[in-house]
C-alpha cells in the first residue's frame, strides 16, 4: 500500500494541468520513452534502479541542444502532496535551465520523497541548503500567465509539465 | 494650499476618475474580481488559512522589530557566500550603486523581472539615460514599457489592459504583417522576442519577495519563468528589495508560501516559489556559442550583488502608526477586495509608484504626503482588505492616520469662516470644508432636527443644494437625509413604559445619529423586537461614536467621541446592561478603533459588552430563558411597516458587519422566522458614508453601486423585499433602485 502522502500527491496532480504516471522501477524506460517529444536533454538520475542512460535524451547538451529541446528530463527533490509540487534543485548538473527552457518538463520523482506540506519540504530544503544547494525551485504546474487578458500555459517556462513517480524508489 | 486650490484638485481628481470609469476601469474589475473571489474560495478551502495568517504576522513584526540585527547577519552570510550586499540609504544612492555595478560589468543591456522597488527608485529611467538597453521580461512590464505606461497594480500591472488592447498596442509597436489575435499568439510573440533579450544581457535585475538572514536565501514568488531566466542566464545578478523583505530563516517562508498565492490572485499556489542562495552553483551557458557543451562543469564566475533599500523604511519603523505598513508582502489583496479600486485601478487608487489601500502607507513612507493627498480618500474605510490582507494589516486606520497628518498639514491660513463657529472641532484649521461638514455630522444633525421639518426643505431647495455643492462638495444629485423633529430619544422618553415582567436581560439600545435624526423608525421597532423577547430597554442620550470624524481623518475629534461615549455609557455596564447597536459602522468602532482611544479596562468592558442589534436577536433566541420567535412578524403576518411586499427577501450585508463576521445573525433570524434570504456578495454598496455624498466621488461610487444593483435586479431577486443593514446602504440602495428597501428589523417587528 502507498503512504497517504502519495495518494494525496496524486490527488493535487489531478487538479493540476499536467500529466502523471506511477511506475516501478522496471517500468520506467518505456515510461519516459513514451512521453518524450524529441528532441530531449536530461540530467542523470540520482535513484539506484533507473537511469536515462538508454533513453532517447543527451545528457550532455550543447547550448544550442538546450535552446532546441522540446523536451526536459530533470529528477526531482522532494514534492509536496498538499498542492501537488515538484521541487527541481539544481547545481552545475544544469536542472535549472533543463527544466525550463524545453516546452515540455519531465519530472522523475521517487514515491518515498514525497512530503505532506510546504513546511515539511522547507525542512528538508533548508538542510540542502546549509550543505552548499544554492536553486530549488518549488514548481506547481507548468509556467503560467493571465496578462494577455486570458489564462496561458507556457509564459516563459514550459508548456507541459509530466510527472513520472517511481514507486518502489 | 488656498481652498480654491483645493477645489481645482477635486476638479482634476474628479475628472480623472471619471475618465478611468469610462474607459480602463471595466478591464481593471473584469481582472481583479476574479482575483478576489479566487481568494475568497482558497482561504475557505485551506483548514490552517488563520493559523497561516496569524503566523505571517508573527514573523514580520518580529523581523521588523529585530531588523537592525536581522539585516547584519544578512550582510554577513551572503557576504560569506560570495555576494556583495549594499544597504542603500535612498533611491539615488540605489540607483548610484547599481549604475556602478553595470560599469565595473560593462553592461550594455540588462534584463529585468517584475520589481515594484525598481519602479520606487525609478531605475529604469536612470539606465536608460546611461545608454543601457533594458527589458522588463515578466509579460505585464513588457506590455506597459511597450505602451509607455505606468503599473496600475502592485502585484498584476498590467490589469487594466485587455486581450484586444495589447493586440493592437503589439500589432502597431512591431508593424505585424499577421496580427496577433489570441493571448496564446501574444504570449508566444512576447516570450520570442524577450528570450532574444535575455540570452543577450548582460546583467539580470531581479527583485525578491523574501530575504531569509539565516542562509542569505531570496525567495522569489511567480508564474511565469521570467525572473529564473533573467538571473541565470547572465553571470551577473542585481537583486533589488526594501530592507523589509528579510524574514529571519527559511522555515518563516511557509505560511507566506500558502498564502501569497491566494491573496494575490486566488491562486492555490504560484507556479514557481524559487529559492535561491546567490551565487548559484548553476553553470553560466554560453548561448552564444551554440556547440559549446552547455554544462561543462566551467566554473565562470558568477556574480551577486544583494542592493537593500530604505528610503525612508526604518523612519516609517519608527513611526507606531506608520510601522505595520513594513509587515506587507506586495500581494495585492487590499487592492483586489477594495470595491472602488476595482472600479478605477491604480491609476486613480494610487500615487507615484504603490496602489491599493495599502498603498497610503507605503506612498507617506517612501515618497511623502503629496504623493497621497491625491488618492487616500478612495479609502472609505469599509474595511474589506482586513480580512484579505494575508498579515492582517489595519489598512483603513493607516488611511485615517495619514488623512489625520494631511489634514494637519492643511494651510492653517486658509481659515475656514464659513463652516467654524458651527464645527465644535479640534482639528486643524486649514481642514478640507467637506471633510469638516462631514466630520461634525452629529452637529449638523442635531440643529437639522431641531429646525425640521423646515431644514429639510432649505437644504433640499434647488439653490441651497448648489451652494452645498460649491462651498461643501455635496453632490446635488445625491438625496439628504431627512432630519426628524421627533428623535428616537424623545420618541422613546414620551412613551407609555413597556411593562417587561421577569425581563431576562437589560439593554441600552444605542442611538446612533442616523437612527435617532433621521430613520426614527428603524429605533422604534428595534424597541419594539427587544421588548417582545422580553428585553428592558432604555434608550438614554449617548454621543455619536466618532465614525464620522474617523472618516474624515479627524483623529482628535473621534478620540473625544470615543471618551465621552464610554463615559456615557459606564454606569450602564457596571449596571450589567448590554448595549445593542443597530448601526454595523457604530459597533465596528466599539469592537476596533476604540482600542486605539480608550483605556484597556474601558475597551474591553464596552467591546465585550456591546452586540450588534440581530447578532443580540440570535442570542435571546438562542438563550433558553428567551420568549419564542412567535412574538416577532413571520413573512405571512403584517409587521408594523405594513405588509411586506414579498416574504423573500434581498439582503445586503454592511461592509463593516462583514469584516466583524456578524452577517450570518441576521440571516439566521430571518430564515429561523420563516423568511427566504438571498444575500449580495459585492464588497461594498459604494456609498460608505459621507463618500457617495461628495461631487467627486458621486459617479464612482454610483459605479460601485451598480455591482449591487445588478444582483438585485436579477431574475431571482427582482420580485423579493430589499433588506439592509446599514444606513449607507438603504441610502446607496434607494438611489439604485426603483423600489424601496428597508432595515431588516422592520420587517420582523411586530409592531405595537
Amino acid at each position: 500500500m502507498m503512504p497517504a502522502a502519495v495518494e494525496t500527491f496524486e490527488r493535487s496532480l489531478e487538479n493540476l494541468p499536467v500529466t502523471f504516471e506511477r511506475v516501478k522501477s522496471g517500468a520506467f524506460q518505456s515510461a519516459v520513452e513514451s512521453c518524450i517529444d524529441p528532441p530531449a536533454v536530461g540530467v542523470p538520475l540520482p535513484f539506484d534502479e533507473v537511469s536515462l542512460e538508454e533513453s532517447p535524451v543527451t545528457l550532455d547538451p550543447t547550448s544550442e541542444d538546450i535552446l532546441e529541446a522540446r523536451t526536459g528530463v530533470t529528477p526531482g527533490g522532494p514534492s509536496i502532496a498538499e498542492y501537488g509540487t515538484i521541487v527541481v534543485t539544481s547545481a552545475f548538473d544544469g536542472s535549472g535551465y533543463t527544466s525550463l527552457f524545453p516546452k515540455t518538463h519531465v519530472v522523475v520523482v521517487a514515491a518515498s520523497e514525497i512530503v505532506e506540506t510546504i513546511d515539511d519540504a522547507l525542512k528538508i530544503l533548508v538542510e540542502e541548503i546549509d550543505d552548499g544547494l544554492t536553486s530549488a525551485y518549488l514548481t506547481t504546474g507548468p509556467s503560467a500567465t493571465a496578462d494577455m487578458g486570458a489564462p496561458v500555459y507556457g509564459a516563459h517556462g514550459p508548456e507541459s509539465l509530466h510527472v513520472i513517480i517511481l514507486g518502489d524508489c | 494650499m488656498s481652498t480654491e486650490g483645493s477645489g481645482d484638485r477635486d476638479n482634476d481628481k474628479a475628472a480623472r476618475i471619471r475618465r478611468l470609469l469610462e474607459t480602463t476601469g471595466s478591464t481593471v474589475g473584469e481582472t481583479v474580481r476574479p482575483f478576489n473571489e479566487g481568494r475568497y474560495r482558497r482561504y475557505e478551502e485551506m483548514q490552517e488559512t488563520e493559523a497561516y495568517r496569524t503566523a505571517a504576522r508573527e514573523i514580520k513584526a518580529d523581523a521588523i522589530e529585530r531588523l537592525p540585527e536581522l539585516l547584519e547577519q544578512v550582510e554577513e552570510v551572503v557576504t560569506e557566500n560570495g555576494g556583495t550586499v549594499y544597504v542603500a540609504d535612498d533611491a539615488a544612492d540605489a540607483r548610484h550603486y547599481i549604475r556602478g555595478v553595470l560599469e565595473e560589468e560593462n553592461a550594455e543591456s540588462v534584463v529585468k523581472g517584475k520589481s515594484m522597488t525598481t519602479e520606487e527608485i525609478k531605475l529604469n529611467d536612470d539606465l536608460k539615460s546611461t545608454g543601457v538597453d533594458v527589458w522588463e521580461t515578466d509579460l505585464a512590464e513588457f506590455v506597459l514599457q511597450i505602451a509607455e505606461d505606468e503599473p496600475s497594480h502592485i502585484a498584476s500591472p498590467a490589469v487594466h489592459k485587455s486581450r484586444e488592447e495589447i493586440a493592437s498596442l503589439f500589432n502597431n509597436h512591431f508593424d505585424l504583417e499577421d496580427p496577433l489575435h489570441t493571448a496564446e499568439e501574444l504570449t508566444a510573440f512576447a516570450r520570442e522576442q524577450l528570450t532574444d533579450h535575455i540570452l543577450g544581457a548582460d546583467v539580470g535585475i531581479t527583485g525578491a519577495n523574501f530575504v531569509t538572514a539565516d542562509t542569505g536565501t531570496l525567495a522569489l514568488v511567480t508564474n511565469e519563468g521570467n525572473a529564473r531566466k533573467s538571473l541565470t542566464v547572465p553571470d551577473t545578478h542585481i537583486a533589488v528589495a526594501g530592507v523589509e523583505k528579510i524574514v529571519p530563516s527559511i522555515t518563516d517562508l511557509s505560511p507566506f508560501f500558502n498564502l501569497i498565492g491566494p491573496a494575490g490572485a486566488g491562486q492555490d499556489i504560484t507556479a514557481y516559489l524559487s529559492l535561491l542562495t546567490p551565487p548559484l552553483d548553476e553553470p553560466v551557458v554560453h548561448f552564444d556559442r551554440p556547440n559549446e557543451e552547455a554544462f561543462d562543469g566551467s566554473s565562470d564566475k558568477r556574480s551577486f550583488h544583494l542592493v537593500l533599500v530604505d528610503n525612508g523604511r526604518f523612519e516609517m519603523r519608527n513611526d507606531e502608526e506608520l510601522r505595520e505598513t513594513l509587515y506587507c508582502i506586495r500581494c495585492g489583496a487590499c487592492a483586489n477586495s477594495c470595491a472602488n479600486f476595482q472600479q478605477v485601478g491604480g491609476h486613480a487608487f494610487g500615487g507615484e509608484t504603490y496602489s491599493g489601500g495599502i498603498a497610503t502607507g507605503w506612498e507617506a513612507g517612501v515618497h511623502g504626503a503629496d504623493s497621497v493627498a491625491e488618492f487616500n480618500d478612495l479609502c472609505t474605510g469599509c474595511s474589506r482588505c482586513v480580512e484579505a490582507c494575508p498579515v492582517n494589516i489595519d489598512i483603513p486606520w493607516i488611511n485615517t492616520v495619514v488623512r489625520d497628518r494631511l489634514n494637519h498639514g492643511a494651510d492653517p491660513s486658509a481659515f475656514d469662516h464659513l463652516v467654524s463657529g458651527l464645527m465644535p472641532d479640534d482639528e486643524s484649521t486649514g481642514l478640507d470644508r467637506s471633510k469638516r461638514l462631514f466630520g461634525n455630522f452629529e452637529t449638523l444633525a442635531t440643529l437639522g432636527s431641531l429646525t425640521a421639518p423646515l431644514s429639510n426643505h432649505v437644504v433640499n431647495f434647488d439653490p441651497a443644494r448648489t451652494v452645498l455643492e460649491r462651498v461643501a462638495g455635496i453632490d446635488s444629485r445625491r438625496d439628504l437625509p431627512r432630519f426628524r423633529r421627533e428623535t428616537l430619544v424623545d420618541w422613546f422618553d414620551a412613551r407609555e413604559p413597556a411593562r417587561i415582567e421577569d425581563p431576562i436581560r437589560e439593554a441600552i439600545l444605542y442611538p446612533d445619529i442616523y437612527t435617532n435624526y433621521v430613520h426614527v423608525e428603524r429605533g422604534k421597532a428595534a424597541v419594539r423586537v427587544l421588548e417582545a423577547l422580553r428585553v428592558r430597554v432604555r434608550v438614554p442620550e449617548v454621543s455619536s461614536s466618532g465614525r464620522a470624524p474617523l472618516s474624515q481623518g479627524m483623529i482628535e475629534t473621534t478620540r473625544e467621541h470615543a471618551e465621552s461615549v464610554s463615559t456615557e455609557l459606564e454606569g450602564h455596564l457596571e449596571a450589567s446592561r448590554d448595549v445593542v447597536v443597530i448601526e454595523p459602522s457604530d459597533l465596528a468602532m466599539f469592537r476596533g478603533e476604540y482600542e486605539r482611544f480608550l483605556s484597556a479596562d474601558a475597551f474591553e468592558q464596552l467591546s465585550e459588552h456591546s452586540y450588534e442589534l440581530f447578532e443580540y436577536i440570535f442570542g435571546l433566541l438562542e438563550s433558553d430563558t428567551g420568549t419564542g420567535i412567535e412574538t416577532l412578524a413571520g413573512p405571512s403576518e403584517e409587521c408594523a411597516m405594513g405588509a411586506p411586499a414579498s416574504p423573500d427577501l434581498a439582503y445586503h450585508s454592511h461592509c463593516q458587519q462583514r469584516t466583524l463576521d456578524l452577517e450570518a445573525y441576521t440571516i439566521a433570524v430571518l430564515e429561523r422566522l420563516g423568511y427566504d434570504v438571498i444575500t449580495s456578495d459585492v464588497e461594498c454598496c459604494g456609498m460608505a458614508g459621507s463618500f457617495g455624498y461628495k461631487s467627486e466621488f458621486y459617479e464612482l461610487s454610483m459605479a460601485v453601486g451598480e455591482n449591487l444593483k445588478e444582483q438585485f435586479i436579477a431574475d431571482e431577486t427582482t420580485d423579493r423585499t430589499v433588506v439592509a443593514s446599514g444606513t449607507s446602504c438603504l441610502e446607496q440602495l434607494d438611489s439604485l433602485l426603483e423600489r424601496s428597501s428597508t432595515h431588516p428589523i422592520q420587517v420582523i417587528d411586530p409592531g405595537s
